[in-house]
């Protein structure tokens, strides 16, 4: 069925070719549909709120925060809580709302994957768009096949890895990879085109066509414009991957989901015990093979075999067209083995070569120079971050501090981080620096990889207080790094030239960057005065502005390294901020 | 014979349409060629944008208020002043332009006073302005900028319609200065009538304070990092480009160390007072000695007054001083 017969058959416009399944089925199947369009909806709506839009209203507030809860989808995601409970031992802040997924899995079985998954819908959706098949052909495709279990090895394999705290799921769970994709590599790309429209409009000086483009980026900046473009490392390959799971979908229906999904998986094991499935009446069914054309989980639904529990989508495609009554989906259905198998076809061996492949891989990422000896310098992480070690096993690489942050400074790694910390955040403060009052991150982490932390927190002021010092030793502020100067490239240190834009933007009160003057000799024989800047590195949060801003901007004369960061007892200059106090 | 003619009805028809394939091709081709140039930007011709408003006298060159709230200040300044309807007509389109450069609260000092904007914006809906844009570009992320200093709330509360900094909106310009040639300005703020400059007195480690002139900063874009080589010159061109109908400095908070952000709330003094006139060299020049400093102190002043663009020497004035506490 194609896209436009689906969206008419919502409507209830059109009918469904097979008229005549049943008319409970029906009704259930359109429920469902709707279900998916509310919840892709609310997904996009989520995405285009993580972001703060600057929109104003009449009222004050000195706290910056989303106004929506933008990483529910996230942090209700049943294997990034079941993942990160494996790897830290605890479930984090709001992922205890995964547990009701859980919980309705447990009961029903797949209803994530048939009416909730924004992944899910978006692949039902293309899977519409296949090449013309006909009869048996298109049956034969439709079925299950044996490589569909490779979605349970994978998973096993990542189970694995997370019992090490290297948690790897969160490169194909669905949800952070649709979060991540979008917000780094599709949803830019959208945003280039448009604004290059746009601005063509406007440039044309033409008054009508000028208005135009300032109501299209009106309307438009609500949702899918950022306010400002936003670039990324990486944007292209993984815009690309994204697009290719997209064309899978002309292939086989559901490729995702049925192949390669962990969660889907990791809810097919928990469906085992489910109270709602599917009871046939084997003796009705004359194998019209209708009910496998539709099928979206690829589960056997056809008569005289046994139905996969574990792979059934809930969809309620096949109810709908069955024309002889022979499937019905009921509480408590009957458990007898020529009905239905609870268990995924999986093979035992394959298992434990998923498992091994798992633990064989850890130890290798771990003899690798870069996380216990050789960090980058350059892998400043976010504000709020936890120790390295438990960041591995926290990040799931959602792409959700990226979307957020402001001056679109975090962006993902590729290998400074390692093999294991692939796509995870780092600043990069030739893009973009931290914004010395923001704590957005650490706002919209759903694991506590960006520990939640408050304005007061990051810049170690007491909680409640105003900015006047001399109040508590303790309070200290959360530094990600210290900057350095690089006398031989630096305006006023190397061509006597005036300059310290660095000090100028420099947020800490007092500033971490202070200045002597000095009486130079020019080239010319004439003298003059520059103020040479430095930096106090106790002072110094690394918030980056300094390397952000530098004049001498292909490699700037003052730039961050993480060392000195809070978040770590080792890696530190200075003795009082040591391990060892 | 019929056959001949079908003949030559098709050689005209294909040859027709050969040759029109071909002189089309030929045609689009030179003029093409006639397009060669080394690709280079379009720039306009040098622009000097003066929103100086003839003032009735005898008004005082600059008026001093001290001693009330932000709003109460403001109303005392520009009555002292001759009225708002001295200086926007009805029907004008207004920007004001404050210090909206830093992620700071207004207690802070960093940027310009929101209730100070607030009533400046209400005076010129009172006059009769048919718009008022408040807008800058600011160094810090313009949304929290607008947010965090309570500019944009107020001016909205108003009625002001705030703007925040647009890619396509910058254009390149030939400045008249002695130094700074084309710059990418922020054109919303030089569409206007009447332009009015809100600035806040406010320590700088380069250029020794920030006040009326140096504010035009935050109408250009690119990278203006670069004018701190030569910050004095630089200052002074930007006074010289652009020349506003209103100067109001608000010296209600003044940032005395650390500038130009601040963020400790021991660099700011609490002073109540406003400074409001035409000539920004003196309003600057007057500025100064909030800060401890003399004019003479600030070099871009005199260059400034060198070339004519005010008076730096306040004391050659008629300074109104009005104290309503």
């Amino acid at each position: 069925m194609n896209a436009i017969s689906w969206l008419k058959t919502l409507a209830g416009r059109q009918a469904v070719s097979a008229e005549a399944g049943s008319k409970h089925g029906r009704r259930i199947r359109r429920f469902r549909r709707i279900s998916q369009v509310l919840f892709l909806s609310l997904f996009f709506f989520l995405l285009f709120q993580t972001e703060f839009r600057g929109t104003f209203d009449k009222t004050y507030s000195e706290i910056i925060r989303l106004k929506y809860p933008v990483s529910i989808f996230l942090e209700m995601d049943p294997l990034v809580a079941f993942s990160t409970a494996v790897s830290t031992h605890a479930l984090y802040n709001n992922v205890i709302w995964a547990l009701v997924v859980i919980a309705g899995t447990i009961l029903i079985g797949r209803f994530f994957c048939g009416w909730v998954c924004p992944l899910g819908t978006i692949s039902h959706f293309f899977s519409s768009f296949k090449p013309e098949r006909k009869g048996k052909e298109r049956v034969e495709t439709n079925h299950y096949k044996k490589w569909m279990a490779t979605k349970y090895y994978l998973l096993f394999a990542l189970i694995a890895l997370s019992l090490f705290t290297s948690l790897q799921t969160g490169l194909i769970d669905p949800i952070p990879f649709l979060v991540r994709s979008l917000s780094t590599g599709i949803l830019p790309g959208i945003n280039i085109a448009l604004r290059k429209g746009l601005d063509y409009l406007y440039s044309s000086n033409v008054g009508v066509l000028q208005t135009l483009a300032d109501a299209g980026y009106k309307v438009l900046s609500s949702s899918i414009l950022s306010y400002k473009p936003q670039y990324y490392h990486y944007s292209f390959i993984i815009g690309m991957i994204f697009l290719t799971v997209l064309v899978l979908n002309r292939f086989i229906t559901r490729f995702w989901c049925r192949g390669i999904c962990p969660l889907g998986a990791f809810m097919g094991l928990l469906s085992r015990f489910s109270l709602f499935g599917m009871e046939k009446d084997h003796a009705k069914c004359d194998d019209c093979n209708k009910c496998i054309m539709y099928c979206q989980g690829a589960c056997d639904p056809q008569g005289k075999v046994p139905w996969r529990q574990a792979e059934c989508h809930l969809c309620f495609n096949c109810d709908s067209v069955c024309p002889n009554d022979v499937i019905r989906f009921k509480f408590f259905p009957k458990l007898e083995t020529q009905s239905v198998n609870v268990l995924p076809d999986l093979k035992r061996r394959r298992v434990i070569e998923s498992f091994a492949a798992g633990f064989v891989a850890l130890p290798l990422f771990r003899s690798s120079l870069g996380l216990a000896k050789n960090r980058n310098d350059r892998l400043i992480r976010p504000p709020g971050s936890v120790e390295e070690e438990d960041f591995l096993g926290r990040c799931i690489r959602c792409g959700e501090c990226m979307k957020v942050c402001p001056t679109n400074a975090i962006q993902p790694t590729l290998f400074e981080a390692g093999m294991e910390g692939l796509w995870t955040p780092m600043l990069v403060m030739r893009v973009g620096y931290c914004e010395y009052n923001c704590v957005l991150c650490s706002q919209v982490c759903p694991t506590g990889a960006i520990w939640k932390i408050t304005e007061a927190e990051k810049l170690g002021k007491p909680a409640g207080a105003d900015g006047s010092t001399g109040t508590s030793r303790k309070a200290k502020p959360i530094k990600i790094g210290t900057a350095f100067y690089d006398r031989g490239r630096c305006l006023p240190w190397a061509m006597d030239i005036p300059c310290i834009v660095c000090e100028e933007f420099c947020p800490t009160s007092p500033k971490a960057i202070w200045v002597l003057p000095e009486a130079v000799t020019r080239s010319d024989g004439t003298t003059i005065t520059v103020q040479r800047p430095r930096v106090d590195v106790d002072r110094c949060v690394g918030c980056g502005i300094c390397e952000n801003v530098c004049p001498v901007q292909d490699r700037p004369a003052v730039y961050v390294t993480n060392i000195g960061e809070t978040r770590s007892r080792t890696n530190q200059i200075r003795l009082e901020s040591g391990a060892y106090k | 014979m019929s056959e001949d003619k079908a003949n030559r009805r098709e050689f005209l028809k294909r040859s027709s349409q050969a040759g029109l394939a071909a002189l089309t091709a030929t045609g689009v081709g030179l003029w093409l060629w006639s397009r060669n140039r080394h690709p280079q930007q379009e720039l306009s011709a040098a622009q000097v944008r003066s929103y100086l408003v003839k003032v009735p006298q005898p008004a005082p060159a600059m008026v001093v208020v001290s001693g009330g709230s932000p709003g109460q200040l403001v109303v005392e300044a520009i009555r002292a002043l001759g009225g708002m309807r001295a200086f926007v007509s009805r029907g004008d389109i207004v920007v004001l332009k404050p210090n909206i450069g830093w992620d700071r609260v207004p207690q802070q000092a960093a940027n310009t006073n929101p209730e100070v904007v607030q009533k400046v914006a209400e005076l010129c809906f009172d006059a009769g302005a048919q718009k008022v844009v408040v807008t800058d570009v600011s160094c810090n992320d313009p949304r929290r900028c607008f947010k965090r200093s309570g500019i944009a709330s107020s001016a909205e509360a108003i009625g002001a319609t705030v703007l925040l900094p647009e890619e396509r909106k910058f254009r390149d310009y030939r400045l008249n200065g002695e130094l700074l040639s084309v710059w990418p300005i922020y054109t919303p703020i030089v569409e206007a009538d009447k332009v009015i400059n809100l600035p806040i007195v406010k320590h700088h480690n380069l250029s020794r304070a920030t006040m009326g002139m140096k504010n035009w900063y935050g109408m250009l874009g690119g990278r203006r990092s670069q004018l701190h080589q030569n910050i004095d010159v630089s200052i002074a061109d930007l006074a010289t480009f652009i020349r506003p109908t209103l100067t109001i400095l608000d010296a209600y908070r003044v940032l005395m160390s650390n500038g130009p952000q601040g963020g400790n709330l021991n660099d700011v003094k609490l002073l109540k007072t406003i400074v409001a006139g035409t000539d920004p060299v003196a309003i600057d020049a007057f500025g100064a000695t909030f800060l401890g400093l003399r004019a003479e102190q600030l070099p871009y002043l005199t260059i400034a007054h060198k070339r004519g663009l005010g008076n730096k020497n306040c004391d050659q004035l008629n300074v109104k001083n009005i104290n309503l506490a």
